[in-house]
């Protein structure tokens, strides 16, 4: 083990209660470096460096923002990290988002303005005045969302059989039901949004569990936007997701069949994995997984929106996973990862919102720290090879 | 003779592990040098510092009497250095002409010269004998062809010195035949040559001098008259090898495992019949091209049957690879870091793919990781495999020759009935190659079948009951012991024996 101290490094000695052997300060640093929590530190360090310039940042409501912004997120990009581990590619979750959240006003909604959408080609069909399909029925929101999981699920195998039995490269078949389903979704409401949505649905996106007053203790009646929402629905849900993915990943014979296909398609083929099977399940859980985030964000904005999942969707998401650590080349992911890097894109984009950046100058920034986490992860590998030799 | 290349006390350490260790030796001008030694002897290593790959950590070197520090390959190139690797450096989507001039294309008027690169190129090609066009892409040519353009390359650059590295393993015997008559004009050209191989005949017939090196030291080196078989072989492994084969400990039973019935795949098999017995192993001999690595694949269901029928253990067998292994059916490909590895996971996962159902639990198949953990570590331990820790570190790491066992170990845990081995020892140093041996007489003594597909015919008479031969897509005549090599070689070449 030699010492190698950087520049500038703090000499201080170990405390006396860490009775660990005494480790240099730079395989500290290295520890740090190859640890799955390292970006939970960077983003961490990033937070607290930054409290100073933003003194908004740490408020209470900047914080439930932050949350309530992270969990669809990071529902999304637990799907993407499904595709990215067996080395493919979904560039469809946005579409299938957009898609998903029409399905679900044109189930759901309770009314629909025919001088907006009178137009559209579902008018009469799927949507009238007095709202969707499903509007008043008894349990329309558990039956809507139901269908609107089939709907994301049978894109995902339509995705994942044109990879693995037709053997399509997964950026081709995603590039293509990305526009076909992002403009269909768009042209089914002539891109307009649907409103009026019922407040049992709504509760999936915006109902809180927990909220907390930081306030005065004497007064006896709390405006609501003076509680700020800590347990919410979105929470329990993406952690749900969050959880079960671990598993699914890390502790079943499928998860170490999904490495087995990212590392070597073909060793895996010729070893009996069920390659095919579990690429089609790859796609269906990240288009459900997309789908659930739809569920998310329409109920969080109370408007089925076609173009929820155009424009930065899919930077955000991948980007979000790549900081995480997960590897575009397959075979290499940890939903923690996902989760710390959902964690920071989420901070960083906050932040330069906070700083009053125009979204042109916030995109410039993002796209600079993904090509710099880009950079990190190849660092990273070249060390951890020249460590175990 | 002057010296061409000398080495003075080079050594070079990885993360403070000799690799080569205090090496001085001179090549002179015009011989033909010799460098044997087991997989991580450092004969990579030496060559990397040559080929200015890697710096040396001590120690220096001297080319034509000039003191040699080469920076860059680009560096060794310029002074006259080429390798010839077993993983060849051609862009196989270009032209053999665009091969030859790839570091430098001939330019007229900012152009490139197509003239004089077709027509420097043909001279080259000319000259040593392969007829074929420059235009041709490289893509188009049989190994042993893409190998005479890497030596065109050579010549391209008038190199003095021209380094082979395993040359000859995905060779045909006539390709290698012709490969060596080429090395012997270079020689009579009065080029260097360096010679590295395992294939320790071939050393001794084209060398003149042998060098010898084992855990980065220069052990025994001499005029390659002075080496046999036997004695490169001892100071390779540092002690004497009782015969290169483990005697065979059980005869195989009478009662058939497996049948093969009128195989057909047009142009690829021709109606190829055969049986294996419980307990035998079936050498299957034949030249690259002749079928051989196609009738493993037809038979696991990688590669579709026209006509014909398999049974396996009394069973028929069909479908995909999934249902013919759990049918009982194990393949261990010629290609392990393509087709039977995962390179990048642990080695206790690549041990435990093929029989990973066994570890679920539940509805879930959530895997049980302590006996996961035991199996394979029991696995990995019985196998002999040398990793530090084979849950942590990845099968990247592990020489050849564990690499290899860690192929053939993935699918003992399912308990297979035949086993299907191509090329098995391919790539793989003279202990390796032992050890391997033994664990095929394992296997046969369990019970199961063993078809072993081999371009090496001294391993298949040294281990087989039967051997079969194979030649453009059939099968020739079984050969039984005493194996008659002329007879069996003559068969694959499709030749009357005088």
């Amino acid at each position: 083990m030699t010492a190698n101290v950087p520049a500038g490094a703090d000499p201080r000695p170990e405390p006396v209660r860490d009775r660990a052997l005494p480790r240099s300060s730079g395989r500290r640093i290295g520890d740090i470096l190859f640890s799955d929590y390292f970006v939970l530190y960077l983003s961490i360090a990033y937070f607290l460096a930054l409290i100073p310039f933003l003194p908004t940042l740490s408020t209470p409501a900047n914080l439930a923002n932050l949350l309530s912004n992270m969990w669809p997120l990071l529902v999304v990009a637990i799907g993407q990290t499904f595709v990215l581990t067996i080395a493919g590619i979904d560039l469809s979750q946005g579409a299938v988002a957009g898609l998903t959240s029409v399905a679900a006003a044109l189930l759901l909604a309770t009314a629909a303005p025919v001088a907006v959408l009178g137009n559209a080609p579902v008018w009469g069909v799927f949507l009238g005045e007095t709202g969707g399909l499903l509007a008043g029925a008894p349990g329309a929101t558990t039956i809507g969302v139901a269908l609107i999981l089939l709907i994301g699920g049978l894109i995902g195998l339509a995705n994942g059989l044109a990879v693995a039995v037709l053997r399509m490269p997964a950026f081709m078949v995603t590039l293509v039901t990305m526009i076909a389903v992002g403009a269909f979704a768009i042209w089914l409401t002539q891109s307009n949004n649907i409103r009026d949505l019922p407040d049992n649905f709504i509760a999936l996106g915006k109902g809180t569990l927990v909220s907390l007053y930081f306030g005065e203790a004497e007064t006896s009646e709390v405006a609501r936007r003076a509680l700020h929402a800590f347990v919410t629905w979105p929470m329990i849900i993406a952690l749900g997701v969050a959880v079960a993915a671990h598993i699914a990943l890390n502790r079943t014979v499928f998860g170490r069949y999904v490495f087995a296909i990212g590392i070597n398609r073909k060793t895996a083929e010729i070893s009996g994995v069920p390659v095919r099977r579990v690429i089609v399940t790859v796609f269906v859980i990240s288009a459900v997984c997309a789908a659930i985030a739809s569920i998310l964000y329409t109920a969080r904005l109370e408007t089925g929106r076609p173009t929820l999942g155009s424009g930065n969707f899919l930077l955000d998401v991948i980007g979000a996973t790549v900081i995480g650590g997960t590897s575009l080349f397959g075979g290499k992911a940890k939903i923690v990862w996902t989760f710390f890097g959902v964690l920071f894109f989420v901070l960083l984009s906050n932040t330069l919102n906070l700083m009053n950046l125009s979204a042109f100058h916030i995109d410039m920034v993002k796209g600079g720290v993904i090509l710099a986490a880009a950079f990190l992860d190849v660092t990273r590998t070249r060390l951890m090879l020249e460590r175990t030799p | 003779m002057s010296t061409l290349l000398a080495f003075d006390g080079l050594s070079r350490d990885w993360f403070g592990v000799p690799a080569v260790s205090d090496l001085t030796l001179d090549i002179p001008e015009g011989s033909t040098l010799g460098l044997i030694g087991q997989n991580g002897a450092g004969k990579s290593t030496l060559m990397n510092m040559v080929g200015g790959v890697v710096p040396p950590s001590r120690g220096s070197m001297r080319w034509k009497g000039a003191e040699y520090a080469p920076r860059s390959p680009a560096d060794a190139t310029r002074r006259g250095i080429a390798f010839i690797h077993q993983e060849l450096n051609l862009f196989t989507n270009l032209s053999i002409a665009e091969n030859v001039f790839i570091d430098g294309f001939p330019r007229r008027f900012g152009l490139i010269d197509a003239r004089r690169m077709h027509d420097v190129t043909a001279a080259l090609l000319e000259r040593l004998q392969l007829t074929h066009r420059p235009e041709t892409p490289v893509g188009d040519l049989a190994p042993g062809e893409r190998q005479i353009v890497e030596i065109a390359k050579a010549l391209h650059r008038a190199a003095d010195l021209i380094i082979f590295d395993e040359p000859t393993t995905s060779l045909t015997p006539r390709e290698t035949a012709r490969l060596f008559d080429l090395i012997g004009r270079l020689k009579a050209e009065g080029r260097t040559v360096v010679y590295i191989s395992h294939i320790l005949g071939d050393v001794a017939r084209l060398c003149d001098t042998v060098a010898v090196l084992r855990d980065g030291r220069m052990v025994d080196t001499g005029p390659a008259s002075a080496f046999d078989t036997e004695r490169m072989i001892r100071s390779m492994i540092g002690r004497d090898l009782a015969g290169m084969y483990p005697g065979r400990t059980a005869a195989p039973a009478a009662e058939p495992v497996f049948e093969a019935r009128g195989l057909t795949l047009s142009g690829v098999i021709e109606d190829v019949s055969f049986t294996v017995r419980q307990g035998e192993v079936l050498g299957l001999f034949g030249l690259m091209g002749s079928g051989r690595s196609e009738l493993a694949r037809v038979i696991f269901g990688l590669d579709p049957l026209e006509r014909g029928s398999l049974t396996l253990a009394g069973r028929n067998l069909a479908g995909g690879p999934a249902a013919r292994i759990a049918a009982g059916l194990a393949f261990v490909t010629e290609n392990r870091r393509e087709e039977g590895l995962l390179l990048e996971a642990p080695v206790a996962q690549n041990l435990s793919l093929v029989a990973l159902r066994d570890f679920a639990r539940g509805a879930l198949a959530l895997l049980d990781e302590t006996h996961h953990a035991s199996a394979t570590a029991d696995l990995g331990a019985d196998l002999a495999i040398r990793a530090n820790d084979i849950h942590r570190q990845s099968v990247k790491a592990l020489s050849g020759g564990n690499q290899q066992k860690a192929v053939i170990g993935k699918w003992l845990m399912s308990g297979p009935r035949l086993f299907l081995l191509d090329e098995p020892t391919r790539g793989v140093d003279v202990g390796a190659k032992f050890e391997i041996y033994g664990l095929i007489d394992r296997l046969a003594a369990s019970g199961a079948g063993i078809l072993f597909i081999s371009s090496e015919l001294e391993e298949l008479t040294g281990m087989c009951d039967r051997i079969l031969v194979m030649r453009r897509g059939e099968l020739g005549p079984a050969f039984v012991p005493p194996f008659e090599r002329m007879h069996i070689l003559a068969a694959a070449f499709g030749e009357a024996v005088a």
